[in-house]
Formats: C-alpha cells, sequence, structure tokens
C-alpha cells in the first residue's frame, strides 16, 4: 500500500464517499439514534469497530471463499462480529448498551458494513481493508456526530447530554447547556428533524464541493484561455 | 460435467459448513467469557432501581434473591408469569416489588416496578422501560424528572378509587401539561397492582416456591383467582 493509495482510502472514507453523505448507506442508524451526539457517536464508533474488524476479515479470507458462497460468508462473519461486540458492550458498559439497545444488533443489517465488505475488502488486502474500514467508520460517526450535535441543540438545548451513562456520574458535569430554560423543539429529536438535518447536511456537502470545483476551474479557464491567446 | 458441478456444490457448502463452525465457536467463546459480567450488570442495574423505592431499613434478607413466581393477571397487565422480589424482616413479610405493566401508554406498553409496603402503603414505583415520546411523555422516567415519586407513600387507603386519576379528570395526581395518556396510564397501572397486592397479599410472600413441585404453586394459584373472581 503506497502512500497515495493511503490518502485516497482515508479521504474516500471521510469525505468524497462518505457513507451518511454520498453512498447514503446505513440510514437507519443515522435517522433512529442520532438524537444526541453521545448517542450518535457511540454507535457510529461501534459500526467503525465492527467494518474495521469485519473488512479485515473478509480481506483475509477472500482467496478462500468460492465466489457464489461470498455473500453469505460474509453475512455469517458480520453478524458473529455484531453480535460479539454487542456481548462485550452488554458487559462492559451496560448502561450505553440500555440507551443504544436494539440498534447494535442492527448494525448487521446497515448495509454500508456489507457493500464495504463486498465492494473494498474482497479486492484488496487485509491493511488496505482494515483503514478502509475505519475511515468509512469515521467518516459515518462524523456525520452522526454532526447530526446528533445539530439535533441536541435545537431539540433539548444542550450538548454532550447522558455522557454520563459512558464515564459514569462525574461526567454529569460535562454537560453543555446551549441554550438555559430551553423548553425543548420535539421535531429536531424525532425521525423528521433527522431527515431535515441530514438533507441540509448533504445540500452543504454538494454546495462546497461545487464551490471547490468552481475555483479549480476559475483558475485552470484563465490559464488555459491565456495559454491559447 | 454433472459431476464437476454436484462437486462444486460440495465444496461451497462445505465451506460454508465450515465458516459456520468458526462463527459459532467464536460466539460461544465470548458469550462464556461475558457471561457472568453481564448477569452481574444487569442485576446491578435492576438492585439500583430496586434500592430507589425500598428503603433499606424495610428488610433485612437477601431480597435480590427471594423471588417468587406471580402468575399472568390481568390486573399487573402481564400476559406471561412475572416475578416478585419479597423483602422480610427478622423473617416476616415486609415489602413486595411486583412488576406491572401500563397496557394504555402512547407509545405502547410501559413496564413499572412498585414496591409495596405490608400495609399496602407503596414505597414507590419507577418505569423500567417504555416508549413515550422524548421530550413529552418521557417525564416518567426517573432519569428525565421526578414525577414517578409522587406515588410514593400513598396507598388504597389515603387515595379512594375516584382519586386514582390525573387532576384534570377529577383525581388528586399530578401531571405535566401536554402529555396526559401517559400518566393515566401509570396511574391506573399502580392503582390495579395495589388492589392486586391488596388481595393476593399472603400468596406473595409465600416461602420459595422452589421447595414445592411446580405444578402445585400454579394450581394453586389458579384456585386462588377463581375465588377472587367469584367474590
Amino acid at each position: 500500500m503506497t502512500r497515495q493509495e493511503m490518502k485516497d482510502i482515508i479521504w474516500n472514507g471521510l469525505w468524497k464517499q462518505n457513507a451518511g453523505m454520498v453512498q447514503l448507506l446505513g440510514l437507519c442508524p443515522l435517522l433512529a439514534i442520532s438524537n444526541t451526539v453521545v448517542n450518535a457517536v457511540s454507535l457510529g464508533l461501534a459500526t467503525t469497530l465492527v467494518m474495521t474488524l469485519s473488512g479485515s476479515a473478509v480481506a483475509a479470507i477472500r482467496e478462500v471463499i468460492p465466489n457464489e458462497a461470498r455473500i453469505p460468508v460474509y453475512v455469517l462473519l458480520i453478524a458473529v462480529l455484531v453480535t460479539i461486540v454487542q456481548l462485550l458492550m452488554n458487559a462492559y458498559i451496560h448502561s450505553l448498551y440500555l440507551v443504544l439497545g436494539i440498534f447494535i444488533p442492527l448494525i448487521v443489517t446497515n448495509c454500508i458494513v456489507l457493500a464495504r465488505a463486498e465492494s473494498f475488502a474482497s479486492k484488496n488486502g487485509i491493511r488496505a481493508s482494515a483503514l478502509d474500514g475505519i475511515a468509512m467508520g469515521l467518516g459515518l460517526t462524523a456525520v452522526l456526530a454532526v447530526l446528533g450535535g445539530i439535533r441536541e441543540v435545537l431539540g433539548k438545548g444542550t450538548l454532550m447530554s447522558g455522557l454520563d451513562l459512558i464515564f459514569g456520574e462525574s461526567a454529569k458535569s460535562i454537560v453543555i447547556t446551549v441554550i438555559p430554560d430551553y423548553q425543548g423543539f420535539l421535531i429536531a429529536i424525532l425521525p423528521p428533524g433527522a431527515f431535515i438535518a441530514l438533507g441540509l447536511l448533504i445540500g452543504l456537502k454538494n454546495w462546497l464541493d461545487l464551490r471547490a470545483e468552481k475555483k479549480v476551474r476559475e483558475a485552470t479557464i484563465p490559464a488555459a484561455a491565456t495559454q491559447a491567446a | 460435467m454433472s459431476r464437476t458441478m454436484a462437486k462444486a456444490s460440495l465444496h461451497t457448502a462445505a465451506n460454508l459448513l465450515f465458516f459456520t463452525l468458526i462463527g459459532t465457536a467464536m460466539l460461544a467463546v465470548t458469550f462464556e467469557l461475558t457471561r457472568e459480567t453481564i448477569k452481574e450488570s444487569e442485576e446491578k442495574e435492576k438492585m439500583k432501581l430496586i434500592a430507589q423505592i425500598v428503603p433499606p431499613t424495610a428488610y433485612d434478607n437477601d431480597i435480590m434473591n427471594d423471588i417468587g413466581q406471580v402468575a399472568a393477571n390481568e390486573m399487573l397487565g402481564s400476559d406471561e408469569e412475572t416475578i416478585v422480589h419479597r423483602g422480610r424482616l427478622n423473617g416476616e413479610p415486609a415489602i413486595a416489588v411486583l412488576e406491572a405493566i401500563a397496557p394504555d401508554g402512547y407509545g405502547g406498553k410501559i413496564k413499572l416496578i412498585v414496591a409495596i409496603h405490608k400495609d399496602g402503603k407503596i414505597g414507590g414505583v419507577r418505569v423500567v422501560t417504555h416508549n413515550e415520546t422524548p421530550g413529552l411523555g418521557d417525564y416518567i422516567d426517573i432519569a428525565k424528572d421526578r414525577w414517578i415519586t409522587v406515588f410514593k407513600g400513598t396507598s388504597l387507603e389515603k387515595s379512594r378509587d375516584r382519586d386514582w386519576k390525573v387532576r384534570k379528570d377529577g383525581g388528586t395526581f399530578d401531571y405535566m401539561a401536554g402529555a396526559t395518556i401517559t400518566p393515566r396510564a401509570i396511574i391506573k397501572a399502580v392503582h390495579k397492582a395495589a388492589q392486586y397486592f391488596a388481595l393476593h397479599r399472603d400468596e406473595l410472600f409465600k416461602p420459595v416456591a422452589q421447595d414445592l413441585p411446580v405444578q402445585d404453586t400454579t394450581a394453586e394459584n389458579n384456585k386462588a383467582f377463581g375465588k377472587e373472581k367469584t367474590k
């Protein structure tokens, strides 16, 4: 894996092919769990862990599995890994497990995991696939975190609420009340809020991309024009 | 031709079987490694809730392990067997922690635990699981609001039947504007649980069921039910 390849994988995962904003895969957790930053980041990191493991596992066995049996084997592997992550979370971060609840097993059905196994890990080496899992997972986590932040501030007027579920009672002091005495804005917390916020995020990303493209074009066209002249 | 195809399918099947075995083995190992910890943390979680509604001076036994079976009962909103934790003081029945379900919450079933002292006084109520609207009906959760503590100290004697309602419906219980379906459901469920306790108190405190053949106890429970219904 060359340096440039590594850069490409990371850039693809975080921005260019971002799972949440470009591929639009894995919308189930995006909509359901991104109502606070803590929930969103926790599920994002759990997904990242699963994707890293499943990516390297699939890459490791890619030459052994017969072509026609590959999808069942991938699904099997992903299901096993997710169940292991679920058991570990249940055992060691129980209170967070209670919050994320049914969304952890749902990582199995998150298309992004299988999609990366099929489109990347089955064609690349172990290290590249693990890196792809990390980059894709972190890209998704970042989108989830931003969505969670927007929805939490608009919906509840706080940031980082629920941190005590992971780090114990002492973490309650870290909770930031952005808007004091806030009455709450229900739609931001409910699924429609997730759709609207995600739509705005995608719009923002496309706008940024278009602007960057335009800048490049403007920089090259005058140059071409002067050359022609 | 068919021979090679059969061979290929066998090869595929063997492959699948192989990976299934590996997967199962991995799961089995993780399950065994985490089982104890998971059980402990689940018990701790329940104990935390129970400790909030059962004063530590009210019992001196191992309340987590003094468990009785309660047959499914409409008054508890349960459609399958639930358990009751029994607290005893100097060997005498002192307090029971019942599981009850309010079936008519805004978002479906609301699972509760209700602690009731021997004299019928309610030690407290906590919501175990619910699906109420976040920010609107979820103030029943102690993590969000102290509303659920309104039940502490009430009893069937203190509040007559018509008092077991939200203020809006002519009862004595406070609620929060915007969400009345949720507290209505809970008040009804707690009221019914208190009535159930009054009717079945002695049964609930019966010594650990392990000593008795399982069938006998269910038969007795059914008999008790029949009596209650004919009354």
